[in-house]
């Protein structure tokens, strides 16, 4: 468990915790949104332009070797976090998006009329439009598990739902707008059961839990390395290599061949079917750099931590009058989602900006979601490792001075 | 009154706070005298895009004014576009049209211009200038 020693030296790696909003010192609880970089992150961006910056897997000249070296070391660093079998399972993206449609893309060589996708009812944007175009592609059908006021996924109907005919199912591990952590295990056993592939989002669930590839048995893992203390632009693709091998490739470029001829071209190995072009070389780098701090930090640490700030701020933001918490589940991570009263989340958003706290408003696209609960969106606050009990003090009682001022 | 006038007024108004948060407070306020939109025209098609809140606008042209009604779901949204409506309401399209707007900046609401700002004021302020361009036309 982290002391709040170790929170306040947490706190001094990060140089954005010092800077202030609206006069106010910055409180910036939109962390499912983007985590914030820690100096060793920003250090190695820096070296990386000041010091080898080069074209990767071509130039014989040393900053090349220097460069592809660093970049396949941070393709290591992804595959013992994520515990995967090799490290050309690890496709490295341009983020949790890119990774979703490289799968829906390739599936649609898999999939015929008739067949069925299975997604979840608290999906993201991101993990809905991608499946409704590869049904329009194919003449697949797509399914959705219901879930209950409380924001958990019925798994009875789930059950119900699977059949021979599901070739692939698709949830988030959490959710981002509700903090669910929904049960895959269940979902990956039963889904293999019949026969299909799953492919979870772990965008949400990776700030704050360490998911082991091999032991869940899942044939598909996404995830964004700037909610993960990382840049923006670069994730990763984990795929179980048979299933890497039967997809197709998303995109044709430089650095995705075997050999091209004008008649024929042959596809490179893994990963780098998956990788046409000049990736994101300095992110890639500057993403394993920040899985060695959290790392470091310890998931279990950041868990427990975080857990306490979910519970703290829970109940005090229950104790304001009309506060509704959408997302109840037991199992959650350190994510809000409320509104209070019929005050738009919009308006409450405004007034704790000028307080100087960050929070998410609007429908998080997801609005599937909002029209189940027939709202036109909700706040949400969500917590990471550096924040404090403190802040969430000056949070609540901004919450508190805007729905004074709007009610 | 002019628009210009009509401005003017307003900023003196907002220049008695010396705080944000009053004038806010004040914002909200003017977001109660709102001419509100006749429910037959809260359709999706008068919604402004471009705002995390709704916001539902309708023009009227009587002579040679243009009315505006509005509503919003949204507190501060509504105090926004009743400022901009009380500004250009009664106002000859030519001169809606032509209006300058740096007064939201002297009233302290410079952050909400930004054109990425989920708000959308400047998708509001574009959408009462697109009538009266129409009405314009119309008058020609």
């Amino acid at each position: 468990m982290l002391s709040m020693i170790d929170i306040q030296k947490i706190r001094a790696d990060f140089p954005i915790l010092n800077r202030e909003v609206n006069g106010k010192p910055l409180i910036y609880f939109d962390n499912a949104a983007t985590s914030q970089t820690p100096q060793v992150v920003i250090d190695a961006i820096v070296e990386y332009y000041t010091v080898y910056n080069a074209n990767i897997h071509r130039g014989v000249h040393t900053l090349s070797q220097e460069a592809t070296d660093a970049y396949e070391v941070a393709r290591k660093k992804v595959q013992q976090h994520f515990n995967a079998k090799h490290d050309y399972e690890m496709i490295l993206t341009a983020g949790t998006t890119h990774a979703i449609n490289i799968v829906a893309t390739g599936f649609t060589s898999f999939l015929k009329e008739g067949d069925e996708i299975i997604v979840s009812a608290m999906e993201h944007h991101s993990n809905i439009v991608p499946w409704q175009m590869l049904c329009e592609r194919t003449g697949a059908s797509l399914k959705v598990i219901p879930m209950t006021e409380q924001g958990v996924l019925m798994m009875d109907v789930y059950e119900e739902l699977l059949s021979k005919k599901t070739k692939l199912v698709f949830v988030n591990h959490v959710s981002n707008a509700l903090g669910t952590v929904n049960p895959i295990e269940f979902i990956i056993e039963k889904a293999h059961a019949v026969g299909a592939a799953v492919l979870l989002d772990g965008a949400q669930a990776t700030p704050h839990l360490k998911p082991d590839v091999q032991a869940l048995d899942v044939d598909f893992y996404v995830a964004s390395a700037h909610k993960l203390c990382g840049p923006t632009g670069v994730g990763v693709l984990y795929g179980k290599e048979e299933w890497l091998n039967k997809l197709p490739p998303y995109q044709g470029g430089g650095d995705m061949i075997d050999q091209v001829t004008f008649e024929k071209t042959t596809y490179a190995g893994l990963p780098f079917k998956f990788e046409a072009g000049t990736p994101n070389i300095c992110g890639g780098i500057a993403f394993g750099v920040a899985l060695d701090y959290l790392n470091d930090l310890g998931f279990e640490n950041i868990a427990a931590y975080e857990k306490e700030l979910l519970d703290y701020a829970t109940k005090a933001l229950k104790e304001i009058e009309g506060l509704r918490i959408y997302g109840e589940a037991d199992e959650k991570t350190a994510v809000i989602s409320f509104n209070v009263g019929n005050i738009h989340p919009y308006d409450i958003g405004t007034i704790v900006d000028k307080l100087g706290v960050a929070v998410r408003t609007g429908h998080h696209c997801a609005q599937p979601i909002m029209d189940f609960f027939k709202i036109p969106g909700t706040v949400r606050a969500s917590f990471a490792f550096y924040n404090t009990k403190e802040e969430i003090d000056t949070f609540v009682e901004a919450v508190k001075k805007a729905v004074m001022m709007l009610s | 009154m002019s628009i210009k006038e009509i401005q003017d007024e307003i900023v003196s108004e907002f220049e008695m706070f010396d705080d944000w948060m009053q004038r806010y407070e004040y914002m909200i306020e003017l977001g109660k005298d709102l001419p509100l939109i006749d429910e037959q025209y809260k359709t999706d098609d008068n919604i402004i895009k471009g705002c995390q809140s709704k916001v539902w606008v309708h023009a009227d042209l009587e002579g040679e004014q243009l009315n505006f009604t509005a509503d919003s779901d949204a507190i501060i949204t509504k105090g926004i576009i009743a400022i901009l409506i009380r500004a250009f309401s009664g106002q000859h399209p030519k001169d809606i049209m032509e209006a300058d707007m740096n007064f939201i900046d002297e009233i302290g609401l410079k952050e909400h211009l930004s054109p990425t700002r989920a708000n959308g004021l400047v998708s509001m302020i574009k959408q009462l200038k697109l009538y009266a361009v129409a009405y314009q036309t119309q008058l020609k």
